[in-house]
């Protein structure tokens, strides 16, 4: 979707502002969200797509003037509200007052946190080969779902060439929409900031993004 | 109410977020879809085992052994697993690394992707709209807030992290380090230098 979230090139953000000794967490209630995101997640609530789905389509006011943590939280909120694990009825008390919903693989014990740390594997054997080899020029298509995509504004339409070739993934645009796996090729797609950005992109910089084969044509 | 919350109650007052975050964790407790303890236990290993030290560990590695070097830049997540103390690394880490010809940044334009195992979670500045917005257009000028500039004919390459493939800059080994053992080395690896915001510290640069 074309969201806020799809941030690249946009301007009026100001400078970076970089903290100090910043600690872990700013407060005890951004480590309690991380944690039952985590924790959700591996009881197989959803899917990692899909949460940043949900956190995606916060209203833009909402998304842009909420720290990072009251994002996860309000797209928790919303996501376990809409897959029916939470009712209303439970928020407005404060408590569980409707019956809980059975979860796909079933409560994170503390015994099995340590496993959960490694990020989940996402490479899938290959449907069908590869359309691009390293070196082939591809542009990115000019498409705009109002669903979850990776495919970021600023790359479509451009030129870019294949640099890596990562094998095939789950493709999030299906994943994030709970329509299976669909796994795709992956590929590091790299464009020169002049192609992006034209005389107002730097002429030593180039940009690259990972792009499933569904967001490339041949060029 | 679990235990943990009880810390909380000598605040007189709590924000809305806190409020509902307390809600939530409450129902999700009630409803028998999450323990507390394994909250707590999530929470422990991110502000304690999980860091940009294993990062920097791998780094100095990579400085010291050109076979170790050449395997983490063919498979960064395979190489790293060869490490007894820093095994625990994820799928398709990719490591690229910096030359007097190219360097490279990392960001994530559209959320927040950082190659967590490697560096902790990330910092604020990484996961807002600034940094965000701004790599990719215009990274010299992002490099620039962070007082780092990097030689006008160097290329800039930035990695957008759009995918579940998570990128770790290896920086180059300062000036004056011959001879340091990894230990030594690993000390003058920051995390920004990792992200590719930032160098490593010089030897004898005050930490």
């Amino acid at each position: 979707m074309n969201g806020v979230h799809d941030m690249g090139g946009m301007d009026g953000f100001g400078k970076v502002e970089p903290e100090p000794k910043e600690p872990t967490f700013h407060a005890d209630w951004e480590a309690r969200v991380l944690a039952m995101v985590r924790a959700m997640g591996a009881a197989g609530a959803f899917n990692i797509d899909t949460s940043r789905f949900y956190r995606e389509t916060l209203p833009p006011h909402v998304y842009l003037s909420s720290s990072y943590y009251q994002k996860w939280f309000l797209g928790l909120e919303e996501m376990l509200l809409a897959k029916g694990y939470i009712a209303k009825d439970d928020v407005a008390a404060g408590h569980a007052v409707q019956p809980a919903k059975p979860l796909k693989h079933g409560k994170l014990n503390v015994e099995d946190v340590e496993r959960t740390m490694v990020r989940g594997k996402f490479a899938r054997p290959a449907p069908a080969p590869a359309k691009f080899k390293i070196g082939d020029r591809v542009r990115a298509r000019n498409i705009h779902p109002a669903t979850h995509t990776r495919l970021p504004r600023y790359v479509r339409g451009h030129v870019g060439v294949v640099e890596l070739n990562h094998g095939c993934h789950v493709f999030p645009d299906s994943a994030a929409m709970e329509l299976g796996e669909n796994p795709q090729w992956l590929y590091t797609v790299v464009f020169e900031g002049r192609e992006l950005w034209g005389a107002d992109g730097d002429p030593t910089s180039k940009i690259s993004i990972d792009a499933f084969e569904p967001y490339l044509d041949p060029a | 109410m679990s235990d943990h919350h009880h810390h909380h109650d000598d605040h007189s007052e709590l924000s809305e977020t806190e409020l509902r975050v307390r809600a939530l964790e409450t129902i999700l407790t009630e409803k028998g879809y999450v323990e507390p303890a394994a909250l707590d236990a999530i929470i422990q290993a991110y502000e304690t085992k999980i860091g940009p030290h294993n990062g920097a560990r791998v780094v100095a590695k990579a400085w010291s052994d050109p076979a170790f070097k050449a395997a983490l830049l063919e498979d960064g997540s395979k190489a790293i697993g060869t490490l007894g103390h820093v095994s625990r690394v994820g799928d398709h880490l990719v490591v690229i690394e910096n030359t007097p010809q190219r360097h490279n940044m990392v960001v994530c334009t559209l959320c927040s992707c950082y190659p967590w195992e490697m560096l902790g979670l990330p910092p604020v500045w990484y996961k807002a709209a600034p940094y965000r917005s701004r790599a990719v257009k215009d990274p010299r000028g992002v490099l620039a807030d962070f007082g780092v500039t990097v030689p006008k004919d160097t290329e800039i390459r930035v990695w957008d992290s759009t995918a579940e493939t998570r990128f770790l800059v290896l920086p180059m080994r300062p000036e004056g380090t011959e001879g340091w053992s990894e230990e030594q080395l690993a000390g003058l690896v920051t995390r920004d230098s990792m992200i590719g915001t930032g160098f490593p510290k010089k030897p004898g640069a005050p930490s």
